[in-house]
């Protein structure tokens, strides 16, 4: 079954193709560590899901590119021609003269109405080409104004007209310290809108993706292209194909759909975050072995810790708190904030001797919320093909507390703003009111108490 | 790509805009070696066919044949408009695109503002549609003047009303330049004042510029050139101050190198929107970002840095700083005193912004 990506803005379109790139380059790897039959199966399965072919037999990427001011999707569409081993629709671009100048509400009221129609006709020639669709995957930041406000515009309208497909959209969180001296308003306008239209958030945030680039990677002068790169490594783990329940023998189908139906048992909680390990650069590669109980270790402690990357992150004083423990006391523990509860994990594993690797760490019960048994709450994939050049690797994507403290701080930010009304012009004028903030406001505060009461 | 058209009024405007285009000119020639009209280059000139005899002479691809500059030139007595047009920039400059008069307006606002203004407000009006026709889509008038004077500041000062009635969509930036201290200009408090009134209530945003400010850093530049402590060490052409590389080695007029500060301001300022790169700034970004209330669109702006040294292991970048602030005073966390073109008094910053100001970079690709 197929996805269809939409990448929207400068952010979007920059991701969409370091994504496409990175499946490709996986895809057609010859170290799969696997034998032929197997790697031809997990090409076919990968083209199947994310390309489709054309005559002269290069590839064409499931995707439309969204942005209203030209210069990214020209740079975007030369790139992935340039490269000669696949490329985007001539057609299915979409894009404007004028930018929606990282204004919500610009992007949501005037650009979304206007071009409704010829964006969504390209979609659905996109979806005509599939033979079945898994669900739409839809590539966007936060902060902006494209991105954010004709992305949310977009999702509520595939909400209404694909009724019966998923869609996960992948956002971008800004820097703490900002690109964007409005993102923490556009931001929650974006979640609370998404929060109401889309099936889940799949959640990257660039200070995360910055620290690993600087301390795992060790790259000096930190570009978007070595973000968007790592990026791209840790969504082609999760999104490359893994096989089915049926056994060794069958790739998994529906991707989307299963990893909904594992990591999103309640509407109330939609957030979703990848961690990777190992990640390094790929001189370091060449000296790395790995073991699968010392990668599931670290991976585990990532998780319980609330780290973002291997090594350097993590807080290895974190525990779990003891079971046996009565349910009163089990929750004031639980409280104590270093500690990350989740609600559902799903655990990618790839790579050599996946068989033997033993996941009896992640069925902890301590690790979940009180309401769901591990066996529901905790889900394993693997494939015996090795991903991007790494022998072993695993990828946790997990429904957990994780995103707490940082969408507190943005609300947090965007209410003292709010209460100087500084800025309101600017989305008055396009039709965004005062209450529609503080709607947004009570659904993301809502939000933040049910992931806290886990 | 979006088009800006540049509306340079009285001298100060004209003299400033000179350099500008000049500028600009050689930042393209540096840029685009093969010669095709492109998108960068199409959002402050036209490409014309001047074989071709009147308007229809446009040619939107392709190599350039010959470039007009998107402007309008506006001044109330003749003598620095017909500098410009028999220097080294004639070519550039269409003779349509010009308004002027004999007598000037004797720095008196009322003058510039209501006597020229009703006298020439047709004109200025066909001018303006006629520069915006040649425009696939156009995204913002930069208008360059003075505030001490008669013309500038009068004439600027209406051109804003006309703008606002007639193009109400597009952005309206003007740069303005304040008087300094020891102005020779008796009237300019008076002719400030009454222009203020304007550029509140008709301009999108302002970015003030005082002379005062700009003489301090070219004595900057001076000392460290001069002194022979850096002095070898720093690139003669990468001053900020310098017209280095110009058409035709000119004598160095005495407003040139302040001018120069001014036009580079105005460049680096547009060149996230013309030159494509990892995180793009357009105009109407630096509008949304940096004007919380509709009144408060004063953007101090500062450059760096103000010359390259010649020692390789200082990387060179240009970055600008632009907050915003009241101009009654309240202070922002610029980057250096020293580099900052409009002097502050300090006070608090206010308590809603966020802690650390937010630099808005181009990242030289």
């Amino acid at each position: 079954m197929s996805i269809v990506t939409v990448q929207l803005g400068q952010c979007g379109n920059q991701i969409g193709f370091e994504v496409f790139d990175a499946l490709f380059s996986d895809s057609h790897c010859p170290q799969g560590l696997c034998s032929k039959r197997e790697n031809e199966a997990y090409q076919a399965s990968c083209k199947e899901r994310f390309f489709s072919e054309e005559e002269n037999g290069v590839p064409i990427a499931r995707a439309v590119l969204v942005d209203m001011e030209p210069k990214v999707i020209n740079q975007t569409l030369s790139k992935a021609a340039q490269s000669g081993r696949w490329k985007y629709g001539q057609r299915s671009c979409f894009c404007q003269k004028q930018g929606s100048g990282n204004n919500w509400a610009y992007g949501y009221s005037v650009h979304g109405p206007r071009h409704e129609e010829s964006i969504m006709n390209l979609i659905q020639k996109e979806v005509e080409k599939c033979d079945s669709l898994s669900g739409f995957f839809i590539i966007m930041s936060m902060a902006g104004g494209t991105g954010s406000g004709l992305g949310a515009f977009i999702t509520r309208n595939l909400q209404d007209q694909y009724s019966n497909s998923l869609k996960m959209n992948h956002i971008i969180w800004p820097y703490g310290t900002g690109e964007v001296i409005v993102q923490n308003y556009n931001s929650i306008l974006t979640l609370s809108h998404l929060y109401r239209s889309s099936d889940a958030l799949l959640v990257h945030e660039n200070d995360a993706l910055h620290k690993i680039c600087a301390k795992l990677m060790n790259i000096k002068q930190i570009s978007f292209r070595d973000i968007n790169q790592v990026l791209a490594h840790q969504l082609g783990s999760v999104f490359q194909p893994t096989y089915s329940e049926e056994g060794s023998s069958h790739y998994r189908r529906n991707p989307l759909g299963d990893l909904m139906e594992n990591l999103v048992p309640h509407p109330e909680f939609k957030m979703l975050g990848v961690r990777n390990i190992p990640q390094m650069s790929e001189h370091s590669l060449a000296y790395s072995t790995f073991t699968w109980a010392g990668l599931l270790k670290h991976l585990r402690q990532m998780l319980i810790s609330n780290a973002k990357m291997e090594e350097v992150g993590i807080d290895w004083q974190v525990r779990p708190p003891l079971s046996g423990a009565p349910t009163l006391g089990k929750m004031s523990v639980n409280r104590n904030l270093h500690f990350n509860t989740s609600l559902a994990n799903l655990v990618i594993l790839r790579g050599k001797e996946v068989h033997s690797a033993d996941l009896g760490g992640f069925k902890d019960p301590a690790l979940y919320t009180s309401w769901l048994e591990p066996d529901n709450a905790f889900n394993m994939w693997k494939t015996q093909r090795a991903f991007n050049k790494y022998e072993k690797s695993a990828a946790l994507v997990s429904n957990s507390q994780f995103l707490v403290k940082p969408l507190d701080m943005i609300v947090g930010k965007a209410w003292n703003m709010f209460a100087s009304k500084a800025y309101i012009h600017q989305y008055t004028k396009f039709g965004i009111e005062e209450e529609d903030f503080l709607d947004s406001f009570t659904l993301l505060e809502q939000v933040v108490a049910s992931y806290r009461n886990l | 790509m979006t088009q800006s058209v540049v509306v340079q009024v009285g001298q100060c405007g004209n003299q400033i805009g000179c350099c500008f285009w000049d500028l600009a000119l050689r930042e393209h020639a540096a840029v685009n070696q093969k010669g095709i009209y492109d998108e960068a280059i199409s959002s402050f000139f036209r490409n014309v066919d001047t074989r071709v005899v009147g308007d229809g002479g446009s040619i939107s691809k392709g190599k350039i044949c010959s470039l007009k500059a998107r402007a309008v030139l506006i001044d109330m007595e003749e003598g620095v408009v017909n500098e410009i047009l028999q220097g080294p920039l004639r070519d550039v400059f269409d003779s349509k695109q010009l308004i002027t008069d004999i007598s000037g307006s004797g720095n008196n606002w009322a003058v510039g503002h209501k006597v020229f203004g009703s006298l020439y407000q047709e004109q200025i009006l066909e001018k303006l549609r006629k520069s915006a026709e040649h425009c696939d889509c156009l995204q913002c008038f930069f208008i360059i003047h003075s505030m001490g004077g008669g013309t500038g500041s009068g004439l600027g000062t209406f051109l804003l009303k006309v703008l606002e009635d007639e193009f109400p969509e597009v952005y309206r930036f003007v740069t303005s330049i304040y008087p300094s201290g020891e102005d020779d200009v008796i009237t300019s408090p008076y002719n400030s004042i009454l222009a203020m009134k304007e550029l509140n209530e008709h301009a999108d945003c302002v970015l003030p510029i005082d002379n005062q400010s700009l003489f301090d850093i070219i004595s900057k530049i001076d000392l460290v050139v001069n002194s022979g402590k850096l002095g070898t060490a720093v690139k003669p052409k990468s001053l900020v101050t310098s017209s280095a590389g110009a058409f035709k080695k000119r004598q160095e007029k005495p407003f040139d190198a302040m001018n120069n500060i001014v036009a580079n301001l105005l460049l680096n300022l547009t060149s996230s929107a013309r030159f494509e790169g990892s995180l793009n700034m357009d105009l109407n970004e630096i509008s949304m970002n940096l004007v919380p209330f509709p009144q408060l669109h004063y953007l101090v702006s500062s450059l760096t840095p103000l010359y390259t040294l010649a020692d390789v292991n200082i990387p060179p970048r240009r970055l600008i700083f632009i907050t915003t602030c009241k101009l009654k005073g309240w202070r922002k966390a610029v980057l250096q005193k020293r580099c900052r073109l409009y002097r502050l008094s300090s006070r608090s910053t206010a308590n809603w912004m966020p802690q650390k100001a937010c630099p808005w970079k181009t990242y030289p690709d």
